[in-house]
């Protein structure tokens, strides 16, 4: 026999006189807020806490506040297909979707998100536009992660709803790189990015 | 079909007397004190939050009724989970023991004429104990965690799930990074950040040579072959993304049936194990994707004593395990023992339930004892395991006489009921003089009194137990968990 086959038969063989289960319930909470302010709140105080540096601006205003953001930035990497009109305050090098040994001498790197969780704080790339691989977040020392509104939702459950096909790599993240495993004491950047600056773009100025 | 159990890290000496000597080493105490009681509160806190919006019995609640709906149909979702995962681009390897998870890793490693791999931290790959098999295949493995670094630099044995090298302390490991990390410079100082900073240059260099990674999984998606692996530092992205060959060792327990179940277990696991509300990082990855992260990607689905485990009425709940570590955090026994005493990859209340399970309970007599049945395990539990009652089931698999078979029985009833178990255990508070004066725990009022009568109870270290329980009496506060 197999392994595959015995491994399967032993289990089969265990489960002989297992009643039947259930089938689960699921009565948690699958949404929370919709208020676009609160959420807003929410997103910003959670990732606070969980040291990124968040920016607020304007779809107008994302240029500016990039070049602000990425000043210190000297080599920026950025994956291929992101909007040109984002750098267009940038004056720095721009190395589009670099290797490895290139993202490794980039001092950040400026992406998309394809959604952002509130309540805890998360943004999750997902391969999608603005995004490029994962490498890309990866490696260099700093990210810088452009978020627009309509992209936030409140709970985790609203977040899986929207991402529907795994098929593409995803990444979760939560602040930045951290160990607490020196004595509990909490250090931000071990191998990921030590800094995350999310660039939150609200609805546009009245 | 006789089901066999399995083997690797999961046996050492009895508990008793590997919890001695720790029992006796304050240093040791102090951190674990510190550091179980930091992690406590943390998660108090963030579960609070969830409470406050009455959803954390709703997701404790899905997350066991999941788990156990996928243990009682395993076999298919794991059939299920190969399909997935093979149209995917994965190649998907089957293990009924260590031995032939070790070969199955190895062979692929040698296949690829690789000699230096880097490894993710992952209690499965420990369980199986593959650096070791690996490295009698002239294989060296580099654990990539800041913990694991730790404790694989110090020659030493992991005593945590969550915090591998909670047993050192900061001076410790200055030192240990000074006189074994290569390129460790000597003005090195020990603060944190800076001892994180000296991992990371010592790492980089090996990540981004790598070919091979090794890693576990926290889940594993029937519905869409996704594996899933939680983390902090980044050197899980880093095993993930840049080498070429990605072999993974999961569990066959780790199964969750749809993609959408991840909604529950990424709420229940990061608040119950490092008390956040996320983790800094999660990966998601299923089978090869052109162009992003390793094109060669394995997986190897382990039994080791899952099956055997599965077979048991009561004690199969305990593969409903996320190993967040909460048990071991709010356990009065663990905190003053230790993860080492346990002699397993898995220690605190879920080893004790787990490790003899997986190795049957003949070759694992001690640990159903290595607990004071005091129940904050099964509080804290974000799926719900009763990990009580299990001991309490596992010490009845070689009774010692028709007495103490009808005392166990009489326990394994008072658990059952968390009504009956926490009267009772009101009831062993306010009657806590008797043992206090005498100075041993040999009385207990009924309905505990049924399992005193007939044997001491088996607290090891029965000292530890009596400190903890007049800490208890004199504060009445809540190591049983809420509302206590
Ligand atoms: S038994 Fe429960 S509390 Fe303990 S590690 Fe497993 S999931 Fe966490």
């Amino acid at each position: 026999m197999s392994a595959r086959e015995e491994v399967l038969a032993r289990l089969r063989t265990a489960l002989r006189d297992a009643p039947v289960e259930p089938e689960p319930v699921r009565d948690y909470r699958r949404e929370g807020t919709t208020d676009p302010e609160e959420l807003r709140a929410l997103l910003v105080d959670r990732l606070r806490d969980y040291k990124a540096t968040v920016h607020e601006t304007t779809p107008d205003g994302l240029p500016t506040t990039l070049s602000a953001v990425l000043a210190d930035a000297t080599v920026l990497a950025v994956p291929a297909d992101l909007p040109v009109e984002w750098l267009a305050g940038h004056t720095g090098e721009v190395r589009a979707d670099p290797d490895v040994p290139g993202l490794d001498t980039s001092d950040a790197v400026l992406t998309g998100a394809a959604v952002a969780i509130a309540e805890t704080g998360t943004i999750v790339l997902d391969a999608g536009p603005a995004q490029g691989r994962r490498a890309l977040t990866l490696v260099p020392d700093r990210h810088v992660c452009v978020l627009f509104a309509e992209q936030v939702v409140a709970t985790v459950p609203e977040a899986i709803a929207r991402l529907r096909s795994p098929a593409s790599p995803l990444t979760w993240i939560s602040g930045p790189s951290a160990t607490s495993d020196i004595e509990l004491r909490r250090v931000e950047g071990v191998h990921g990015p030590r800094r995350l600056d999310v660039v939150l773009v609200g609805a546009a100025d009245g | 079909m006789t089901i066999p159990h399995g083997s690797g890290n999961l046996v050492g000496l009895p508990f008793p007397t590997a919890a001695k000597p720790r029992v006796r080493d304050i240093g040791l105490r102090a951190n674990l004190r510190r550091a179980t009681g930091t992690i406590r509160a943390k998660r108090a806190a963030v579960v609070e939050e969830v409470e406050r919006t009455g959803d954390w019995e709703p997701l404790r609640e899905a997350g066991r009724a999941i788990k156990a709906w996928t243990m009682r149909n395993l076999p298919e979702l794991l059939e299920r989970f190969e399909t997935a995962a093979t149209e995917a681009g994965a190649v998907v390897h089957w293990a009924r023991d260590a031995d032939e998870a070790n070969r199955i890793v190895g062979d692929l490693i040698r296949a690829r004429n690789q000699r230096e791999i880097v490894k993710v931290k992952s209690m499965a790959t420990q369980e199986i104990g593959l650096n070791e098999a690996l490295a009698a295949q002239g294989i060296e493995a580099t654990e990539t965690d800041l913990a694991e670094l730790i404790v694989q630099l110090a020659g030493d044995e992991p005593s945590h799930i969550l915090v591998p090298a909670i047993h050192k302390n900061r001076s410790e490991i200055r030192e240990l990074f000074a006189a074994r990390m290569p390129g460790t410079d000597a003005s090195l100082t020990d603060e944190p950040a800076a001892l994180a900073e000296a991992a990371r240059r010592h790492l980089r260099a090996k990540f981004l040579s790598a070919k091979v990674a090794v890693s576990g999984a926290n889940f594993a998606v029937a519905e869409t072959g996704t594996l899933v692996v939680v983390e902090s530092e980044g050197n899980g992205r880093m095993c993930l993304t840049l080498p070429e060959t990605l072999i993974s060792v999961v569990g066959v327990e780790k199964i969750l049936p749809r993609f959408a179940d991840l909604e529950v277990f990424l709420q229940l696991l990061p608040r119950s194990s490092t008390g956040e509300r996320m983790n800094p990082y999660t990966s998601m990855w299923t089978g090869a994707t052109d162009g992003d992260g390793p094109s060669d990607v394995h997986i190897v689905l382990i039994d080791n004593g899952r099956s055997a485990t599965l077979a048991d009425e009561v004690g199969r709940q305990a593969l409903h395990c996320i190993r967040c570590s909460a048990c071991l955090n709010v356990c009065p026994v663990y905190e003053r023992t230790g993860g080492h005493a346990y002699g397993s990859v898995y220690p605190g209340p879920i080893g004790a339930i787990l490790s003899p399970q997986l190795t049957g309970v003949a070759a694992n007599k001690s640990l159903p004892y290595a607990s004071s049945l005091c129940g904050a395990c099964y509080e804290v539990c974000p799926v719900k395991i009763n990990i009580p009652e299990v001991l309490v089931h596992l010490r009845q698999e070689a009774p010692k006489n028709a007495a103490e078979k009808s005392a166990m029985a009489t326990m394994g009833w008072v658990m059952r009921s968390r009504r009956r178990y926490e009267a009772g255990l009101r009831a062993a508070r306010m009657g806590s003089s008797p043992w206090r004066g005498k100075g041993s725990l040999s009385r207990l009022p009924w309905p505990m009194s049924g399992w005193t009568s007939s044997r001491d109870l088996p607290v090891p270290p029965r000292e530890s137990f009596r400190d903890w329980w007049k800490r208890e009496a004199a504060e009445g506060t809540g190591a049983n968990g809420e509302g206590e």
